[in-house]
């Protein structure tokens, strides 16, 4: 049985080989699904018994009879680098002395609390009170809780039929919170929003999700991507079972988006047979990290217009921009600033309530913003939110705050001030300090972190390293990062997890580490990097 | 041409999205929500969603789960007068499992602490081990259910064997990943029983039409039937899947909700392992629970969970790969199914009113289960097996030949036309049975058995002054009497 099976890994480990100089399966819709070699690590050192039924059999859960489809997807975010780095986390304990770090930093997701980011205390404050509402009733509650956020909870559960925080909601989200978010929108933008528009969501990613079942049919069916992009639309674009059609960002022009090169991927999706229904643009970017000119959005909201495309704007970042030349504008102010209404241009906007300066991922809230489309395709979409029945209503609480904070005159308006500045302050100063340490890195650059969360370098890996990784098969990016993680404890994750131009090489690293822990950092960054480098420099 | 058609027009919508039908929130909901716009006072008993008609949350899991809210109330030293010791205590111990509190994304299978937690409460509850590597909480069981059959679906060859009746969840999943819904019919006259021999009907001929039958679904209690299943019956159908190679997927979200004491609920994994290897070892079998039914109803939580028996390891990592891909389920969620695996103990300062909330709902429960069935069956026209469990009453309504002409006229099929007309008299807001599927020409409709205790006997006697209206209007010319 042992025979068999290594066999069976051996020819996965060949198939990848073959593979892993190529660019990653999201780039190229005809290949073979391809079991990652995550799957090769986590086979050796399972404990779990392995049953009769992995072998070639007629059972239909083995991985030999699951949806193709889920074979193809890769999710690079939570992949391989990050189960080497839980295991060495858990070695770390018993053999602290076998290590040159003491802990391991986890740079690899944007998930600010986990690094030590404190909540909104407002926020926190309405939650806590809405979960349990009989706190309102307490005299003791006045002394513990700020005066806004008492009436603010108050003012939620009045629109919460029978002020149940634990019945589903409308599966569109409670009606009262989606005119909150509506109201928001008109505030940001200067341009009206309808709350029958909008679909809470478990964060984002499901809207997203959403999305892709609606517009994907089959692999004749395509979506523009940014390349660089977050895994998120490769993996639900292969599990839709629809077609990824890249577009390249500049790196040479601080990622900069050429309405030239999305034509001439779309002419040549479409000369394949391709039916390219959407763009996808993230805007503060992801891993990229670039802020649209506004002047740009204005290209890309003409150039969807003109070829039928529908608009799928990720604004998730919109909260974190760092450059004071730079601004975020909102896709619908621009087409709207345009002339473009409801019957011109399909776009869906997503918001989430995992980023910002609220960090608050572990809640999964978030909303999509649908316009431009008709009524019965509107019905659709309700009916596929339904079958879910509703999204977390303590999530949906949350979106709705964070599209209105306190107002300049409420209690808690100085206090939310000060922690929001304090967390975008530290972020922009973060982000600059770890962009300065990587551009003076030998052989790396680093575009600015100009808003999101991410650094994005590129290092130029010697012909030397490349073969290493070669004969330890692995993508050397993935090698380098390896390497990084064990000799400094910092987890990232390798280029080849978001794409990038074939023969390039990247990581992305988050600004998110506490203001006290970025100097051992950089340190340890720079160390390892000379070291590498003298290992093998050409 | 493609080109004319924008991306979202209606004619360029994936199909599967448009031929997916989801009736518990389907047109009668829809009917009924634009009733209420106009004024008109609805009782919602179309979806299991107890806090909604007014059954208060369990105090204890909402005083913890407040306090992991806001942290900060933890330094308080007046902290001690608003919440009990025990609640305190609890809140810190879930802030500890966690990784920066509930605001940072967990392990994309849930805190490994509360897996644990579910874990343990497996193992008490069937006396076998479980392990927390194989089980994965989910936001709400119905995420869990989607991600496993998405796996098991490849194309619509691949068929899946559903009870009919049966929750939509699984014919709307189904149909949005293409697969393709196999039926097997429960026999409303023996109590919604499940024969072994309609199985293999059904299976047969599925194959016969080229489709390759992978998995099994039961829903244990019943939605809409809320009949509990015998344990000869499980061992039936895991001696079935084993035969048959399929996989079984045991929807057990009504494991608390029993109102008789025939036959408690016993979970087919216990089944399975008191059959013994080889058949132990052999089944693939998946186990699906939730925050959302029992007595605690936090349905707005979504929180859920699947526990793996006798997945393959790669398996494994597939699906959790997919998981990832969603990053975390929601994290209070997740403190909600540790609580409920693991309430408060006796000798805990929570205990008694724990207990206390505990039993007073479902012993209302089962109360209210007998007077709808009662109720029901107490019209001449209408036949209602007993709520054994879950939370529905699923009467058949015997409707008239002018009924169904009716209702044809009407452009309404005519469990349809019936509920509309019941919902317009009474504002009672039901799901007529073809949202769950019937035998042809028999018609049901679904309804809960959430409304207060003290409102039942209005509904109830509302329903039956409708029902003696409708039959007045379009019975048989001699007449209709309730006798």
């Amino acid at each position: 049985m042992r025979r068999f099976l290594i066999n069976q890994a051996k020819g996965l480990v060949d198939h990848s080989r073959r593979q892993h100089h190529k660019s990653p399966s999201f780039l190229s819709p005809q290949s073979r699904p391809l079991a990652s070699l995550v799957s090769l690590s986590r086979f050796f050192s399972s404990t779990s018994e392995m049953s009769a039924s992995d072998s070639t059999s007629s059972l239909p859960v083995t991985l030999d009879s699951i949806n193709p489809k889920v074979l193809k997807c890769e999710y690079a975010v939570r992949g391989e680098i990050v189960n080497i780095a839980q295991k060495l986390q858990e070695d770390l304990k018993a053999n602290k002395d076998a290590y040159p770090f003491d802990e391991i930093i986890y740079c690899n997701i944007g998930n600010p609390q986990s690094l030590g980011q404190l909540p909104i205390r407002f926020f926190r404050e309405v939650l806590a009170l809405c979960d349990h509402a009989s706190l309102l009733d307490e005299s003791e509650t006045h002394g513990l809780f700020s005066i806004d956020s008492i009436d603010r909870a108050w003012k939620i559960l009045d629109q919460i039929p029978g002020r149940a925080t634990g019945a589903y909601s409308h599966s569109q989200g409670i009606k009262g919170l989606r005119d909150v978010i509506a109201a928001g929108i008109e505030a940001r933008d200067g341009f009206p929003a309808d709350p029958n528009d909008i679909f809470l969501t478990d964060g984002a990613s499901p809207a997203v999700h959403m999305m892709m079942q609606l517009l994907l049919s089959s692999e004749k069916d395509g979506i523009l991507c940014p390349i660089p992009q977050y895994p998120l639309y490769s993996a639900s674009i292969a599990l839709h079972g629809g077609s990824l059609v890249p577009y390249y960002l500049d790196e040479a022009t601080g990622w900069g988006l050429e309405i030239s090169d999305l034509k001439k991927q779309l002419e040549e999706a479409r000369s394949k047979g391709i039916a390219v229904r959407a763009l996808v643009v993230i805007n503060p970017g992801n891993p990229t990290g670039q802020v649209l000119a506004e002047e740009n959005q204005r290209d890309i909201v003409n150039f969807c217009k003109q070829e039928g495309l529908v608009l799928l704007a990720d604004e998730v970042y919109q909260e974190n921009v760092y450059v004071p030349d730079k601004k975020f504008h909102s896709f619908k102010k621009v087409a709207r600033s345009l002339g473009y209404g409801e019957k011109d241009i399909s776009l869906v906007s997503f918001q989430s309530v995992s980023k910002g300066y609220y960090g608050e991922c572990g809640k999964r809230g978030g909303y999509m913003e649908v316009t431009g489309f008709t009524s019965d395709v509107r019905e659709q979409i309700y009916k596929m939110a339904s079958v879910n029945l509703c999204s977390n209503i303590s999530g949906q609480i949350l979106a709705s705050l964070v599209m209105s904070p306190p107002k300049p005159g409420d209690d808690s308006y100085d206090s939310y001030m000060a922690e929001r500045d304090g967390i975008l302050s530290s972020m922009a100063k973060r982000a600059k300090t770890l962009e300065d340490a990587l551009n003076s890195l030998e052989g790396v650059t680093c575009n600015r972190a100009e808003g999101a969360m991410y650094l994005f370098p590129r290092i130029s890996l010697p012909q030397k390293a490349i073969e290493a990784a070669e004969a330890e098969k692995t993508a050397p990016d993935a090698f380098y990062c390896k390497r990084l993680l064990n000799a400094t404890g910092v987890v990232v994750v390798p280029g080849s997890g978001f794409g990038q131009v074939p023969g390039t090489w990247h990581f992305r690293c988050t600004i998110l580490p506490q203001e006290d822990k970025i100097p051992a950092i950089v340190n340890r960054l720079t160390e390892f990097h000379k070291s590498f480098m003298d290992e093998f420099r050409n | 041409m493609e080109m004319s058609l924008k991306a979202l027009d209606y004619e360029s919508l994936n199909e599967n999205v448009k031929n997916c039908q989801y009736a518990v929130r389907g047109e009668l909901y829809l009917r009924a929500s634009e009733l209420q716009k106009e004024g008109k006072k609805i009782i919602f008993t179309n979806v299991g969603n107890p806090h909604a008609l007014g059954q208060k949350p369990l105090t204890f899991p909402r005083q913890v789960v407040a306090l992991c809210q806001a942290p900060f109330l933890l330094d308080d030293p007046n902290i001690g007068m608003i919440f009990p010791a025990d609640a305190i205590a609890r809140a810190k111990h879930y802030l500890s499992l966690t990784s920066g509190g509930l605001g940072a994304y967990s392990d994309s299978r849930g805190l490994p602490g509360v897996r644990k937690e579910v874990a343990e409460f497996i193992e008490r509850r069937d006396g076998y081990p479980s392990d927390p590597e194989l089980i994965f909480l989910t936001d709400g069981a119905s995420k869990g259910v989607m991600q496993i059959l998405n796996c098991v679906i490849r194309s619509q060859k691949d068929g899946i064997l559903v009870p009919v009746p049966q929750y939509p969840l699984y014919s709307a999943t189904i149909s949005l990943l293409g697969g393709t819904l196999v039926p097997y019919y429960l026999e409303e006259s023996e109590n919604w029983g499940l024969d072994v021999n309609n199985l293999r009907q059904s299976v047969a001929q599925a194959r016969s039409q080229g489709i390759t039958v992978r998995a099994m679904v039961i829903i244990n209690p019943g939605n809409p039937t809320g009949q509990c299943l015998s344990e000869a019956n499980l061992r039936e159908i895991l001696r079935f899947c084993c035969d048959e190679r399929l996989v079984l997927l045991g929807d057990e979200v009504y494991q608390q909700n029993i109102y008789q004491d025939e036959r408690p609920f016993i979970s087919s994994k216990k089944v399975l392992m008191d059959m013994r290897a080889p058949i132990s070892k052999e089944v693939q079998l998946i186990s699906f629970h939730t925050v959302s039914k029992g007595y605690w109803g936090e349905c707005g939580q979504r929180g859920g969970y699947f526990e793996m028996t006798n997945i393959p390891p790669r398996t494994v990592e597939e699906i959790y790969k997919v998981a990832s891909i969603a990053l975390s389920p929601n994290v209070s969620a997740q403190i909600f199914m540790g609580l409920m695996v693991s309430p408060p103990k006796p000798g805990d300062i929570s205990h008694d009113q724990f207990v206390r909330e505990s039993k007073g709902i479902l012993e209302s429960l089962r109360r209210r289960a007998r007077m709808m069935t009662d109720g029901f069956n107490s019209c001449k026209n209408v036949v209602c097996n007993f709520t054994e469990g879950a939370m529905y009453s699923f009467p058949q309504i015997k409707l008239p030949s002018k009924a169904i002409e009716a209702a044809k006229q009407a452009g309404k099929v005519p469990d349809v036309f019936y509920c509309l007309k019941l919902l317009e008299a009474t504002g009672i807001s039901t799901v007529p049975g073809s949202g769950f599927g019937q035998k042809e020409g028999v018609f049901h409709l679904r309804t809960t058995i959430l409304p207060a205790e003290e409102e039942m006997p209005e509904i109830m006697d509302s329903f039956k002054k409708f029902n003696d209206e409708f039959m007045s209007q379009y019975g048989d010319n001699f007449g209709y009497s309730r006798m």
